[in-house]
């Protein structure tokens, strides 16, 4: 249990990044029901970008959207193979990955280690000039807090414009799309790049928060990132169903209380998913073992929320 | 002008289950002409409309609009003028998106999807305005998902969806099959409506010989990939439903269809 609690900073922290992969699923798993394995290439990806540009001393900032950018490419590239190419959208996922693994290596060299002496964005200049009296954890919760709200405030004002109802549009029902005369196709491929730009971000910024890169930090993320989402739009659905049992009030400021976004709720699962993997650990599980807890606590939600993953509330 | 000249259509070319649906098929649509089309099953109703949609391609012959050859355009494109009301009320409208959020996707096809807003709020009373003309009570439900409405809610709104914004030819493909005979009725008058106050190209294939003896200038019966019957005019005025009913039952004895 103190082991557990010592560790809840670093918990909240980790939950906090790697919502930002659970954000990136959100679009193509949930928005546009495209399971998208290639997540688990791009993550390392967007480490590797960001752990050779740190070495070679690139402003720390600056690696955040070159990241994003780098992951975006990923995602057009699978687009491109499941739109254009017409192979199914499983198999572009795990062409992506699978040429991904190589490719990054060959950006990275190697495994690599970011010296202690080289900034990050939680020790960049800018960040100690607003909180430097703050710890490191403290500077690192604050940061990776308001990257986090950034991202899903840009997205959830994104989902409200003409593209962004056109792709929700695609996912739900990508027929009326093509009836609108629009390319269905373009739509699906604009999304994966979305979603891989957050996920070519969050490695990115697990980069800076761990200093390492290693080419096997990818497997696994895409059930990572779906954990979170299902946990976290289940728990939505449910909070929203018991809060409107409570309240008749479905208008204004409160209804984003009782009604959280999917966002919202994303970001939610993942602290949670990370929380209930970082106990699993704390009661003594091997290190080693974390994969195998990832994978059995992703069953256990499937099985608990009853979606088997066959059918996601899009929000 | 909306023509098909000398379609072949051939499913599975090259195997044993190969079906030679449409050899040589042509038809010509003059502008504002609403035709009915009926049939029984498997004699290239549906395949007809996929075509001139471009859902599905074709193995010889050409579409053309206005004399102008449209088969080399996707299927998108070719929805630029063209509406679709399917027979599935669920392929009209996307379930989880809301009635307003339907609208507004519809309201702006023909115009770039970019970063403006989604909804556009001044639209609303047009929206309530056209919602009331239908007569179901929809106009109170503009935040409703679609999915959680009726199957006849859901292909009126589908119907003014795909005749929103300006259009010259419309599609219907079975579009009340999948309703009770009273909706169906509500949304033949509607659909009857629209394509006349909007002077519309329209072809509809129906099940139903009465909607296609009472609707439409023109009445086609296709059998087999053949057009057994072709009345338009005065004379289609006159085809009695009685008429229809003999014709399609001395075919389908004829054929085995």
């Amino acid at each position: 249990m103190e082991q557990f609690l010592s560790a809840l900073p670093a918990t909240l922290i980790q939950g906090l990044i790697y919502a930002l992969i659970s954000l990136g699923v959100y679009i193509t798993y949930s928005i546009l029901d495209f399971p998208d394995l290639g997540v688990d290439g791009t993550f390392p990806l967007g480490a590797a970008v960001t752990a050779v540009l740190l070495t070679k001393g690139v402003s720390p900032w600056l690696t955040l959207p070159i990241a994003m950018g780098v992951g975006a490419l990923a995602g057009l590239f699978t687009g491109f193979i499941h739109v254009r190419l017409k192979v199914r959208d499983l198999l572009a996922g795990i062409i992506t990955m699978t040429a991904l693994f190589s490719l990054n290596l060959q950006i990275a060299g190697s495994n690599l280690t970011i010296e202690r002496s080289t900034d990050t964005i939680f020790s960049s200049r800018a960040v100690l000039a607003l909180c430097g009296d703050m710890t490191l954890t403290g500077r690192k919760i604050l940061v990776s807090l308001v990257l986090v709200l950034a991202v899903k405030l840009g997205m959830d004002a994104y989902l409200r414009t003409k593209s962004g109802l056109l792709l929700r549009a695609v996912g739900d029902n990508a027929s009326l799309v093509t009836t609108l005369a629009m390319d269905r196709g373009r739509m699906k491929i604009l999304g994966l790049a979305i979603s891989n730009a957050l996920v070519a971000l969050a490695g990115c910024i697990v980069c800076h928060e761990s200093r390492s890169f290693s080419a096997t930090m990818g497997t696994g993320q895409l059930v990572y990132g779906l954990a979170a989402v299902i946990i976290g739009i289940s728990l939505a659905h449910a909070w929203s169903g018991s809060m409107e049992r409570l309240t008749s009030c479905r208008k204004g400021l409160l209804r984003v209380l009782t009604h959280p976004a999917g966002t919202t709720a994303v970001i939610v699962g993942s602290i949670l998913y990370k929380t209930c993997i970082q106990a699993a650990m704390s009661m003594g599980v091997p290190a080693n073992m974390m994969k195998l807890v990832t994978a059995l606590l992703f069953l256990l939600v499937l099985v608990l929320s009853g979606r088997k993953g066959e059918e996601i509330i899009r929000a | 002008m909306l023509e098909l000249q000398n379609i072949t259509k051939i499913y599975h070319p090259g195997s044993a289950t190969e079906h030679r649906l449409f050899e040589g098929f042509s038809l010509t649509v003059p502008d504002g002409q609403f035709v009915s089309i009926v049939g029984s099953n498997g004699s290239g109703k549906t395949s007809l409309l996929n075509i001139l949609c471009g859902s599905i391609g074709v193995e010889g012959g050409d579409v053309l609009v206005d004399g102008e050859s449209i088969r080399k355009k996707k299927e998108f494109q070719r929805y630029a003028s063209m509406g679709r009301v399917y027979q599935d009320p669920g392929l009209g409208t996307a379930p989880n998106l809301t009635m307003l959020e339907n609208l507004s996707l519809a309201d702006n096809k023909g115009k770039p999807f970019g970063l403006s807003r989604g909804v556009n709020r001044k639209r609303l009373d047009f929206y309530r305005a056209e919602l009331s003309a239908l007569g179901l009570g929809l106009e109170d439900k503009l935040d409703v998902k679609m999915g959680a409405l009726s199957g006849g809610q859901r292909q009126a709104v589908a119907l003014l969806m795909a005749t929103l914004t300006p259009l010259r030819f419309l599609i219907l493909d079975e579009h009340t099959a999948a309703l009770d005979p009273k909706t169906a009725g509500i949304i033949m008058e509607l659909t009857g409506k629209v394509i006349r106050e909007k002077g519309l190209t329209a072809l509809m294939v129906t099940h139903n010989l009465r909607y296609a003896v009472e609707y439409g200038d023109r009445l086609l019966m296709l059998n087999q990939g053949h057009v057994v019957m072709d009345r338009a005019g005065e004379e289609k005025a006159k085809t009695s439903i009685d008429e229809v009913m003999e014709t399609f039952n001395r075919i389908a004895l004829e054929t085995g269809a």
